[in-house]
C-alpha cells in the first residue's frame, strides 16, 4: 500500500531527480574520503558542507513548492518552520556539549551560565536524547503549522492576506527568539557544537554522513511530495489552487485538504532546518527574518513553480550564485542577484524548468506539457478584480 | 537678623552693578579661568558667582560658547572669535580690540559637563536682573534647577522689582526651591516652609514633586509634612492623567509615522495590486534626496537652511516618483495580472537599489539636520510635545487628505479608479491605461518619497532605511483592508496607539510581538481587513 | 506574454553562464601563488552591518597597501582577499572556511558582532588559523586562535562608570541597551559593580529594546521621569548601531541635556555621529580606547593617510579602526619574529608583542590574547568629534573573564605553554571551566 503510494509518483522526471540524488549520495563520499587529495576528482570537505547546505535549502524549497505550486498558498513564512526545526536540532547539539563548555557546567549551556540561570528551563528537558529532538523536529513545526493553518483556513484567509500574516508570524518569532529571556541564546543563538550521536561534528566522516543523510531526506521528501501530488488528494489540491470556491461547492472539505498539505510541508521544512544546523554550525534568530522566507520563494520561482524538481534546481543554483558572487564580486553581488530575479521573472515566467518545457515543446513529435496556465489565469482574475 | 543681612547684601550688589568699579577686581579671577584645568576653571567660576557682578556675564557666555581662549605668548585670557583663517581677539572684560592671532597661538579653555552646569547656574544668578523678560525667566529656571544659595539675595531683589506675573511666579518657585534645600531649611519658621510648599504645589510638575518629597522626608513639623503629603498626592494624580494623555500622543505620533510609510504602499499595493517590495527603497530615495538638497543649501545658501525641508518635499516627490515611473515602464508593466511575480521582481529591484545607494553614498549614515522650526519641544499642560513629531503628524494627515482629494476629485483620480476597477472598459472609454498605470505607480512612489523626507528627521539615513518600514507598511495596509485608504488611516493609528500603550507594561520587544499576534488573530476574524471591500469583486 | 524569443534566449544565456561560473569555482581550488602572503578580510559589505564594517575593510586595504610600499613582509608582497559575508551569520562561517581552506590565507581580520565571531570560532579552531577581532565585546571568551584587539568590559564600561561616579557625582543609573549578549553581559557586570559600590537596587533601571528600534519617545520620557527623583542620574547606553541615531535625535528633541542627564555610550563613535546633528548632544559621553581628536603625531599621520586613501576629506576614524591598526602591526611583528606565517608559530610569537597605538603609548598582547589599552572618556562636541575629558593614567589590561560575574570570577586564560588554556580555574587548578 505504502509502496504503491510511492510508486504512483514516479514518472520520468522523478526518475531523473532520484537518479541524480543517488549518484550524489554515492559519488560525493567516494570523491571526498577515498580519492587522494591531489587528484582532480577529489572534493574538499568544504565543498561537501557547501553542497549539503544547498540541499537543505533545496528541501525547504521543495516543501514550499508543495504548498505554493500545488495548493496555491503563498507562504512568506516558511523559514520559520525551517528555523524551528533547526532550533530543535541545535538544542540537542547544545546538550551534547555537556561539561565541555567554557564554564564547564555539565547541564547548562554557556549562555545560560553567564546570564545567571540556575536551572534548565522545562522546554529544554528531553533534548539530551536524540530521538526526542528528532521527534520535536517534526512535531513542533507541524503543530505550529497545524494551529496556524487551522485558524487561517477555516476563516478563509487567502491570497495576499495569508502571505502577509505568515510574514507577521515569522517576524513575531524573530523578535521572540531575539529576546534573551526566552532561553534560546538570544542574538548569538546556539553555536560551538561538538558531537552528534557521539561523532565529532567536524570530522570529515561526520560531514559526509550528514551530507548523505541530507540527500536521503531530500529524496524521501521528494517521493512523498510526488506521491501526494499523483494521488487523488493531489488532484484535489491542484483543483483548490485553481478554483477554490468551485471545489468547495462540489462538496469537498477544502480546509482539511489545505491543512494536510500545509502541515506536511512545515514538517519537511523542519527536517531541512534540522539537517542544516549541524552542517553550518550555528542557528540564530536571523533565520526567522522575513527576508529569508521571501528568498525561499524566489528559489522556487527561479526553478519553476509547481514542478518540485524546479524548486530543487532553483534553490541550488541561486545559492551557488550567492556563494560565488559574495567571493568574486563582493561589492557588486547584490546587483547580480537582484538583476537575476528581475530577469527571471521577466523572461522566464515559468522558471528554468518551464523553459525546458518550452524548448522541449518545440522539438518535433512532442506535445506541450500541461503547465501552470490555469494557475496563472486565476492569479490574473484575482489581480483584475482589485479595485478601490 | 539673617534676613536683614541678606537684604543688605542684595542692595550692595544692585548698587555695585551700576559701577565699573568691580571690573578691576574681576580681572584676576577671569585670568585664573585659564589655568588649572577643569578644576581650576571651576574654582574661578565659583569666585565669579560669589562676586555676583553682571560684568562677568559676557566672559561666562564666551566660556560657554568655547570662545574663551588663552594666548600662548603671555598666558592672557582673551575672547577669540573666528575671523577668516585667524581669530580676532578682544579683552574679555573691557571688550577692547587686542588684534589677531593664529589658531596655533591659542589654547581653548575646555569645558565639561560639570562646568557647563556651573555656567548655567552662574549665568542664571547673574542675569536675574536683566532688562529682557525672557532672559529673566530662563535665569529663574536655571536657579530653580541649580538651587544656588548665592543667588538667593539677588532673587529676593528681583522678585520685589518684577512686573511680569509669569516671570515672578517662576522666580518665587526658584526661591522656594532654594529655601527648602538650603542649609537654613531646618531652622526656617513653619510659615515660610508652608508658603514654599504651596508655591511648589501650584507648580505641580515632576521637579516640584522631587522637592515636595524632600520636605515630606525632612524634619519639618507634622502640619507641614501633612500638607506636603497632600500636595504630593494631588500632583501625582495630575501627573498620571497627563501621562495617559502623553501616551496617546506618542501613539498618535507613531501612528502617523506608520501612516506616512504605508500610504504610498496603499496606492501601489492597495490600489494597483503590485506587491511592491521596493516600496521601502522609494522611502529611502526620498530621504537621500533630502540629504542632497540639504547639502546644496549648506554649500550655497546656509542662511536659508530652514527652508531646505520645504524644497526637499517636491524634490523627493519628483525623484522617487520618477524612479517609480521608470520601474513601472521597464519591469512592472510586463507583470500585470501576475501579482506574485511582482513580488519577486520588486524584491530583486530593492536589493539592487540598496546596493546602488550604498555604492554612491557609502554605507554609513548621512546627516540630515532639523530646521530650527522642527527642533525642540514645548509644554502643553503636562504634555511634552516635540516640534518634529508635531509637524510629522500634521504632514501625515495633510498627505492623506491630499491623496484622498486627488483620487476622488480629479480627472486623474477618476482614471485611476476606472482602470483599476475595469481595465478593458476604461480602455474602451478612451483612457490611456498604460499611461495611467505608470502615473499611478509614480504617484505611490512619490508619496513614499515624501515619507522619506519626514523619516529622515527621526531615523537613520542609510541604505537600510527602507527595510525597517516595509513589513510594518504591509501590516498596516493589510490590517486596514487592501484597497481602502481610510482603512490604512485607521489601521496605522490603531497599531501605533496600541503599540505605545503596550510598551510601558510589556516592554518594547514584547509589545511589538503582541501587536503582531493581534494582527494575525484579527485577520482570522476579518479575513479581508478592517474595511473589507464588499460586493462581487471580492471573491476571486 | 510579450517575451520575445531573442530576449528569452538572452535570459537563458545569462543563467547558463552564471551556473557554469558557479560550478567552476566550486570545483577548482584557487591557485595559491607562492610569492605572496594572503590576508583574509571578513567584513560585511552588504546587509545591516555594512554600515559599520565596510570602513574596516577599507582600513585593512590601506594598511596592507602601506605595508607593501614598505617592502611587504618576509620579502613577499601581501595580498588582501576580500569576501562579503553579507551580515549573514552562517555565511560568516562558510566564508571563513573558504578563506582558510580555499584561498589559504595566513590570517583573517574580521567580524564585528559577537554572533559572527561565535559563528566563525569553531572554523578557526578546527582549521587552526588566526582571527583578529577589532570590536569591543562582552568578554567571557578566550580562544587560542583569536586575538581580541577591541576592549573587554573592564577596558570600557567600568572606567566610564567610575568617571561618572567621581566626576559627575551620579547616584542613579539607567542601563539602556539593545537586547543581545553584549548589553546583557555588560549590564550584568555593571549592575554587580554598582551594587558593590553601594548603589541601591531601586536606583538602577534596566531597559532593553529590539534591534533597530526607531521609536524612542516613551523610553526617553521614562528616562526623564526616572531622572527627576532628586538624585543625579546618568544613562549608560549599550544601544547598538542603527538604533542610536533615532535615540539621540529623540534625546535632543525632548531636551535631555548632558548637564542634567548625561548619556555615556559604548557603541557610539565618530562614524555613528557623522549621521547626526550633534548640536543638541553637546556634552554626552562615550568611552573608547581611541578618539580621532587625540593629538599625537602617530594619530595625525594615520588620519592624513586615511583621508588620502579614501580620497575624502570628511571621512572620520574610530576605535575599531585603531584596533585593526594595532592588530595588523602586531601580526606583522610576530610574523617577522617567527620568520614564517605558519599559524602555530605566529600564535606563539604573538604573546608579548608590543606596538605603538595611536594615543601615544604602546599596546601589548597579553597571554589571554587581549591587549593593553588606555581608556578615554570623551564628550561630544558640536563638530561631531569627541573632546577627551578623562584618560586613565596607565594602560588597562583586557580582562576576558569578568570578576563581577559569579561563574567567571575564578577563571583566567593563559595561552603560553605549558598552561595553554582559555578557561583555567584558579580554584580547582584545572583547565576547563568550573569542572564537575
Amino acid at each position: 500500500m505504502l509502496l504503491r503510494f510511492f510508486l504512483m509518483g514516479l514518472d520520468r522526471k522523478a526518475g531523473i531527480v532520484l537518479a541524480i540524488l543517488a549518484i550524489l549520495a554515492v559519488a560525493v563520499p567516494v570523491m571526498t574520503l577515498w580519492v587522494p587529495a591531489d587528484s582532480p576528482f577529489h572534493l574538499s570537505v568544504f565543498t561537501v558542507s557547501l553542497l549539503g547546505k544547498y540541499l537543505c535549502f533545496a528541501l525547504l524549497a521543495l516543501a514550499l513548492d508543495l504548498v505554493w505550486g500545488y495548493c496555491g498558498i503563498l507562504s512568506l513564512g516558511h523559514a520559520a518552520f525551517f528555523a524551528i526545526g533547526g532550533y530543535a536540532m541545535g538544542m540537542y547539539l547544545m546538550r551534547q556539549i555537556g561539561p565541555r563548555g567554557v564554564y564547564g557546567n555539565p547541564v547548562l549551556p554557556d549562555f545560560m551560565v553567564f546570564l545567571n540561570w540556575k536551572e534548565l528551563p522545562w522546554y529544554w528537558l528531553g533534548f539530551d536524547q536524540f530521538w526526542f529532538a528528532a521527534l520535536m523536529v517534526l512535531v513542533v513545526p507541524g503543530a505550529l503549522a497545524f494551529a496556524f493553518g487551522w485558524f487561517a483556513f477555516r476563516s478563509r484567509v487567502t491570497g495576499v492576506y495569508l502571505s502577509i500574516i505568515t510574514q507577521a508570524l515569522t517576524f513575531a518569532l524573530l523578535l521572540a527568539f531575539f529576546r534573551n529571556d526566552m532561553g534560546f541564546g538570544g542574538n548569538n543563538g546556539l553555536t560551538d557544537f561538538k558531537d552528534i550521536l557521539g561523532h565529532d561534528i567536524q570530522a570529515d566522516g561526520t560531514r559526509v554522513a550528514l551530507f548523505v543523510a541530507t540527500v536521503a531526506a531530500l529524496a524521501f521528501s521528494y517521493m512523498i511530495a510526488s506521491g501526494v501530488i499523483a494521488s487523488k488528494l493531489g488532484k484535489v489540491l491542484v483543483a483548490l489552487r485553481d478554483a477554490e470556491s468551485r471545489v468547495r461547492f462540489i462538496g469537498y472539505d477544502t480546509e482539511s485538504y489545505k491543512l494536510f498539505a500545509w502541515t506536511l510541508s512545515a514538517c519537511m521544512a523542519g527536517v531541512a532546518g534540522a539537517l542544516y544546523v549541524p552542517q553550518v554550525g550555528i542557528i540564530n534568530p536571523s533565520e526567522f527574518a522575513p527576508a529569508s522566507s521571501i528568498e525561499a520563494v524566489i528559489w522556487v520561482a527561479v526553478g519553476g513553480r509547481g514542478t518540485l524538481a524546479g524548486a530543487i534546481l532553483g534553490a541550488v543554483l541561486v545559492n551557488m550564485g550567492k556563494s560565488y558572487f559574495t567571493g568574486a564580486l563582493p561589492e557588486l553581488w547584490l546587483f547580480a542577484l537582484g538583476g537575476l530575479f528581475v530577469l527571471v521573472t521577466l523572461f522566464l515566467p515559468k522558471g528554468l524548468l518551464g523553459l525546458w518545457g518550452q524548448l522541449a515543446a518545440k522539438l518535433p513529435g512532442r506535445r506541450k506539457q500541461p503547465g501552470l496556465s490555469e494557475a496563472r489565469n486565476s492569479d490574473a482574475q484575482a489581480a483584475g478584480q482589485k479595485g478601490m | 537678623m539673617r534676613r536683614a543681612l541678606r537684604w543688605l547684601m542684595a542692595v550692595c550688589v544692585v548698587v555695585a552693578t551700576s559701577t565699573a568699579a568691580f571690573a578691576a577686581d574681576l580681572r584676576p579671577i577671569v585670568q585664573s579661568l585659564g589655568s588649572g584645568g577643569y578644576s581650576g576653571t571651576e574654582k574661578a567660576l565659583e569666585q565669579l558667582s560669589e562676586a555676583g557682578d553682571p560684568a562677568a556675564v559676557p566672559v561666562i557666555e564666551a566660556l560657554q560658547a568655547g570662545d574663551l581662549q588663552v594666548r600662548k605668548s603671555d598666558n592672557a585670557v582673551v575672547i577669540a572669535r573666528k575671523a577668516g583663517d585667524a581669530f580676532a581677539l578682544t579683552d574679555p572684560l573691557s571688550g577692547a580690540d587686542l588684534g589677531q592671532a593664529a589658531a596655533a597661538d591659542l589654547t581653548r579653555i575646555r569645558i565639561n559637563n560639570s562646568l557647563r552646569r556651573a555656567i548655567s547656574a552662574t549665568l542664571g544668578a547673574l542675569t536675574l536682573m536683566s532688562p529682557d523678560a525672557g532672559v529673566r525667566r530662563s535665569a529663574a529656571d536655571a536657579v530653580f534647577k541649580s538651587r544656588d544659595a548665592n543667588a538667593l539675595a539677588t532673587l529676593e531683589t528681583a522678585i520685589a522689582k518684577e512686573q511680569d506675573k509669569g516671570v515672578r511666579a517662576a522666580m518665587e518657585q526658584a526661591r522656594a526651591a532654594v529655601l527648602l534645600t538650603g542649609a537654613a531649611a531646618a531652622t526656617m519658621p513653619d510659615a515660610d516652609v508652608q508658603a514654599a510648599v504651596d508655591t511648589l504645589a501650584a507648580r505641580g510638575d515632576r521637579d516640584a514633586l522631587v522637592l515636595l518629597n524632600m520636605v515630606a522626608a525632612s524634619g519639618a513639623s507634622e502640619a507641614t509634612k501633612k500638607s506636603a503629603a497632600s500636595a504630593i498626592a494631588t500632583v501625582e494624580q495630575k501627573l498620571a492623567l497627563w501621562g495617559a494623555l502623553q501616551n496617546l500622543w506618542y501613539g498618535l505620533s507613531l501612528g502617523s509615522v506608520l501612516l506616512l510609510a504605508a500610504i504610498g504602499l496603499a496606492v501601489t499595493f492597495g490600489v494597483m495590486g503590485v506587491i511592491n517590495m521596493a516600496h521601502g527603497e522609494m522611502v529611502m530615495i526620498g530621504a537621500y534626496t533630502t540629504f542632497l538638497v540639504q547639502e546644496f543649501f549648506r554649500a550655497h545658501a546656509p542662511g536659508l537652511f530652514d527652508l531646505s525641508i520645504l524644497v526637499a518635499l517636491p524634490a523627493a516627490f519628483i525623484v522617487s516618483g520618477g524612479v517609480g515611473i521608470i520601474i513601472e515602464r521597464s519591469v512592472i508593466r510586463w507583470l500585470y495580472g501576475r501579482p506574485l511575480e511582482t513580488l519577486l521582481a520588486t524584491w530583486g529591484l530593492s536589493l539592487a537599489l540598496q546596493q546602488a545607494v550604498r555604492s554612491i553614498f557609502g554605507p554609513t549614515n548621512r546627516e540630515v539636520g532639523a530646521p530650527s522650526w522642527m527642533s525642540g519641544a514645548f509644554e502643553l499642560g503636562g504634555l511634552t510635545i516635540t516640534y518634529g513629531r508635531l509637524w510629522i503628524v500634521v504632514f501625515a494627515f495633510a498627505v492623506f487628505a491630499a491623496l484622498l482629494a486627488a483620487l476622488k476629485r480629479t480627472w486623474f483620480g477618476l482614471s485611476i479608479r476606472a482602470v483599476t476597477q475595469n481595465r478593458p472598459m476604461a480602455n474602451a472609454m478612451g483612457i490611456r491605461t498604460a499611461r495611467v498605470d505608470a502615473l499611478t505607480f509614480g504617484l505611490g512612489s512619490g508619496i513614499a518619497g515624501l515619507a522619506g523626507v519626514a523619516l529622515s528627521q527621526i531615523d537613520n539615513v542609510s541604505p537600510n532605511l527602507g527595510q525597517g518600514y516595509i513589513l510594518d507598511s504591509f501590516m498596516v495596509v493589510v490590517f486596514g483592508g487592501v484597497g481602502n485608504l481610510w482603512g490604512t488611516l485607521v489601521g496605522a493609528l490603531t497599531l501605533g496607539t496600541m503599540n505605545k500603550f503596550l510598551e510601558p507594561y510589556a516592554g518594547a520587544v514584547l509589545g511589538k510581538i503582541l501587536v503582531l499576534v493581534f494582527i494575525i488573530l484579527f485577520i482570522q476574524r476579518r479575513p479581508r481587513g478592517l474595511f473589507a471591500l464588499k460586493g462581487r469583486a471580492v471573491e476571486a | 506574454m510579450r517575451t520575445t524569443k531573442l530576449t528569452s534566449s538572452l535570459g537563458i544565456g545569462a543563467l547558463a553562464g552564471l551556473a557554469m561560473g558557479a560550478l567552476a569555482t566550486l570545483a577548482t581550488p584557487a591557485q595559491a601563488a607562492d610569492d605572496t602572503i594572503k590576508v583574509g578580510i571578513l567584513h560585511s559589505l552588504s546587509g545591516t552591518m555594512a554600515i559599520s564594517e565596510t570602513t574596516l575593510k577599507d582600513v585593512m586595504l590601506m594598511l596592507i597597501d602601506e605595508q607593501n610600499k614598505k617592502g611587504g613582509l618576509l620579502g613577499k608582497k601581501l595580498e588582501p582577499v576580500v569576501v562579503d559575508p553579507a551580515s549573514n551569520w552562517p555565511l560568516f562561517a562558510e566564508k571563513a572556511r573558504e578563506l582558510i581552506s580555499k584561498d589559504k590565507v595566513s590570517a583573517v581580520f574580521g567580524c564585528w558582532t559577537s554572533v559572527s565571531r561565535k559563528s566563525v570560532l569553531p572554523v578557526f579552531e578546527e582549521l587552526n588559523n588566526i582571527l583578529f577581532y577589532p570590536v569591543q565585546y562582552e568578554g567571557e571568551e578566550s580562544s587560542r586562535n583569536v586575538f581580541y584587539t577591541g576592549a573587554a568590559p573592564n577596558q570600557q564600561a567600568v572606567p566610564a562608570v567610575d568617571y561618572l561616579m567621581q566626576k559627575e557625582k551620579v547616584q542613579r543609573w539607567v542601563l539602556a541597551g539593545t537586547d543581545y549578549v553584549y548589553p546583557r553581559t555588560t549590564n550584568k557586570i555593571l549592575e554587580a559593580y554598582l551594587k558593590s559600590k553601594g548603589v541601591k537596587a531601586e536606583d538602577i533601571m534596566i531597559n532593553y529594546t529590539p534591534f533597530g528600534h526607531s521609536d524612542w519617545q516613551s523610553i526617553v520620557a521614562d528616562i526623564k521621569k526616572f531622572g527627576s527623583a532628586g538624585k543625579k542620574t546618568a544613562v549608560v547606553s549599550t544601544i547598538n548601531g542603527d538604533a542610536n541615531v533615532p535615540f539621540y535625535k529623540e534625546l535632543g528633541n525632548q531636551g535631555v541635556k548632558a548637564e542634567d542627564i548625561p548619556v555615556v555610550a559604548f557603541s557610539v563613535g565618530e562614524e555613528e555621529l557623522a549621521g547626526i546633528d550633534t548640536k543638541p548632544l553637546l556634552g554626552h559621553l562615550a568611552a573608547w580606547n581611541y578618539f580621532q581628536s587625540v593629538e599625537t603625531p602617530a594619530n595625525a599621520e594615520f588620519i592624513k593617510e586615511w583621508k588620502a586613501y579614501t580620497k575624502n576629506d570628511k571621512r572620520v576614524t574610530n576605535d575599531p579602526m585603531e584596533a585593526h591598526y594595532i592588530g595588523f602591526n602586531m601580526w606583522v611583528k610576530a610574523v617577522e619574529a617567527a620568520g614564517t606565517t605558519e599559524p602555530d608559530k605566529v600564535i606563539d610569537a604573538m604573546v608579548g608583542v608590543s606596538v605603538p597605538n595611536l594615543t601615544g603609548g604602546y599596546s601589548a598582547m597579553l597571554p589571554n590574547h587581549h591587549i593593553t589599552k588606555p581608556v578615554l572618556i570623551g564628550e561630544v562636541q558640536e563638530n561631531g568629534q569627541f573632546d577627551v575629558v578623562s584618560k586613565t593614567p596607565g594602560l588597562v589590561p583586557g580582562d576576558e573573564w569578568s570578576d563581577y560575574l559569579p561563574d567567571s570570577k575564578d577563571l583566567i586564560a593563559d595561552w603560553r605553554k605549558p598552561m595553554s588554556c582559555g578557561n583555567f580555574n584558579v580554584k580547582t587548578g584545572k583547565c576547563g571551566g568550573k569542572g564537575s
